[in-house]
């Protein structure tokens, strides 16, 4: 049964065109949400992320839980009360490359891209447009991008004892080194 | 270090008696129903039919559950009393946590007392998280002029995933030492008379995101007790449980059942209802209960006070967590 499921697992891989796909479990998530009073970071290194290097197809998807932060309760408070962890356990993006560079992953190099899709944080899906870069070097494939969100747009309501705390935006940064998946 | 405490302990206590066993007996029973709610959870998770695809997003999926993670469930109560008593929660690692206890009167004082309002029992105390699986605490209380000390141990954390958990345990040791003038100078008093030992196990299930259930088999030992009659290590066992109803708020329910002939003479067992209110680093639990004392050995097996008769205390605790260590964040490769 085992036999017959990684063969099947290995059909699907080889329709999709596998060396094509870039993959990693370890891309880096960072988002600063605090202002001058206190600092609100939170960093993820256990980011799932898939990229089609010819297509430009693009899937992130992140553990809310395993966001981590400097103070314990803080990271309680941000599974508990704001992100709900526990009814919303995954945050994810998939998208697109709309200006996909042609990749050579033998030549290093250097590309700014636009990706466009679907961002789902907090049981919130919404449509955005996001700014990246890739790099290749050394037969690894990176990509980074920073962009900024509302927490209003994700239903994540602030209390206005704290709201001060919280700063009108909160900015993200993703860092994705991918390998190619064998 | 906890078992080192309980094994002496557990000699004097004599595994022939058969109300002992009974209640050994009692505690397994009600294990079992945990046990096999988590198993019936796992059959039905492995009945979801495999989709094939070959989006990418399902790709990701695909190959995140081909490696499955622990998930360990958090906060299966808020703070780390449920009323008076322990819950399983620890403070984490490098968390300072000051706690002031505060019990009024009984209800039943009337307007003369303005309902308890005039009299008041505290605990002024401390809990330091050594790190996320021990604390330690200190504590003062006004009711007996005594001080306390205790350890608290997590062996067991609930998870889902790659380790299946159904429930959490911890350990919990205590040791009180009151200071009171004696009640007869003129014997031959002893010190060892003024300690009061207390050891817990407690065993708690998150059932949903908004309950949690927890049973705790407890041993109190009095070194010296009123009455020649009366035993020195007194069992029982106490259930507690909560309910939210808002993201920040509430209900717990609290009781402990004494057991038949390992119970003072003259004692009830105390039954409390509180209501949990987070805002930012505090917590307030306001609370009403039978007993006076806030300390193991004096809520568990001193209570005198009857929910029947009104000998009901308003109270509440307030909660104020420091963290004096901040965890590092582990930087990426």
């Amino acid at each position: 049964m085992k036999l017959f499921y990684s063969f099947l697992l290995t059909c699907i891989a080889f329709s999709a065109g596998a060396q094509d796909i870039y993959f990693t479990r370890t891309g880096k998530i960072e988002f600063h949400s605090g202002s001058s009073i206190e600092d609100i970071d939170g960093t993820n290194n256990e980011v799932s992320s898939m990229l089609n290097i010819k297509t430009g197809d693009m899937a992130f998807t992140v553990l809310v839980k395993s966001f981590h932060f400097k103070r314990a309760l803080m990271e309680e408070h941000f599974n508990e009360n704001y992100m709900e962890s526990e009814k919303f356990p995954k945050a994810s993006f998939k998208g697109k490359i709309v200006n996909m560079p042609a990749l050579n992953v033998t030549a290093n190099g250097s590309y700014n891209i636009q990706t466009e899709g679907e961002l789902t944080i907090h049981g919130v899906t919404k449509k955005v447009i996001l700014p990246g870069k890739i790099t290749v070097s050394g037969g690894k494939v990176t990509g980074v991008s920073s962009f900024k969100i509302l927490l209003s747009d994700y239903n994540v309501i602030i209390p206005g004892v704290v709201a001060e705390k919280f700063s009108k935006e909160t900015e993200i940064n993703v860092s994705c080194v991918y390998d190619p998946r064998s | 270090m906890f078992h080192v405490f309980m094994i002496p302990v557990l000699k004097k206590i004599d595994m022939q008696n058969p109300i002992l066993r009974i209640c050994v007996f009692i505690s397994f029973l009600i294990i079992i129903p945990f046990l096999s709610f988590s198993q019936k959870k796992e059959s039905e998770k492995k009945e979801i039919p495999k989709k094939e695809s070959t989006d990418l997003m399902d790709m990701l999926e695909k190959e995140i559950a081909s490696k499955p993670v622990t998930n360990y469930t958090t906060a299966t109560f808020k703070t780390t009393r449920l009323i008076n008593a322990h819950s399983i929660e620890n403070v984490a690692g490098g968390v300072m946590d000051i706690k002031i206890s505060h019990r009024f009167g009984e209800l039943n004082g009337g307007f003369y007392e303005l309902f308890g309002l005039d009299n008041a029992s505290i605990r002024i105390g401390a809990d330091y998280g050594i790190t996320d699986w021990l604390m330690i605490g200190l504590g003062r209380s006004s009711y007996e002029k005594q001080y306390d000390g205790f350890l608290k141990m997590k062996f067991l954390r609930q998870s889902t995933g790659k380790k299946n958990v159904p429930l959490s345990i911890s350990g919990f040791a205590g040791i009180y030492y009151n200071t009171l003038k004696w009640s007869e100078p003129d014997r031959e008093n002893y010190y060892t008379s003024r300690i009061n030992y207390a050891f817990q196990l407690l065993m708690a299930r998150k059932f949903s995101e908004g309950f949690s259930l927890q049973l705790s088999p407890t041993l109190v030992h009095k070194n010296l007790v009123p009455l020649a009659t009366d035993q020195n290590n007194l069992l029982s066992v106490g259930i507690g449980a909560r309910q939210k109803i808002t993201k920040r708020m509430s209900i717990n329910v609290e009781y402990y059942y004494q057991i038949p002939g390992y119970k003072l003479e003259n004692t009830v067992d105390p039954l409390s209802i509180g209501i949990d209110i987070e805002t930012g680093g505090h917590v307030f639990q306001f609370i009403f209960t039978n007993s006076t004392g806030i300390a193991e050995n004096q809520y568990i097996t001193g209570t005198t006070g009857k929910w029947s008769k009104g000998d009901i205390h308003f109270g509440f605790n307030v909660a104020r967590v420091f963290t004096l260590k901040k965890t590092k964040l582990k930087e990426t490769k």
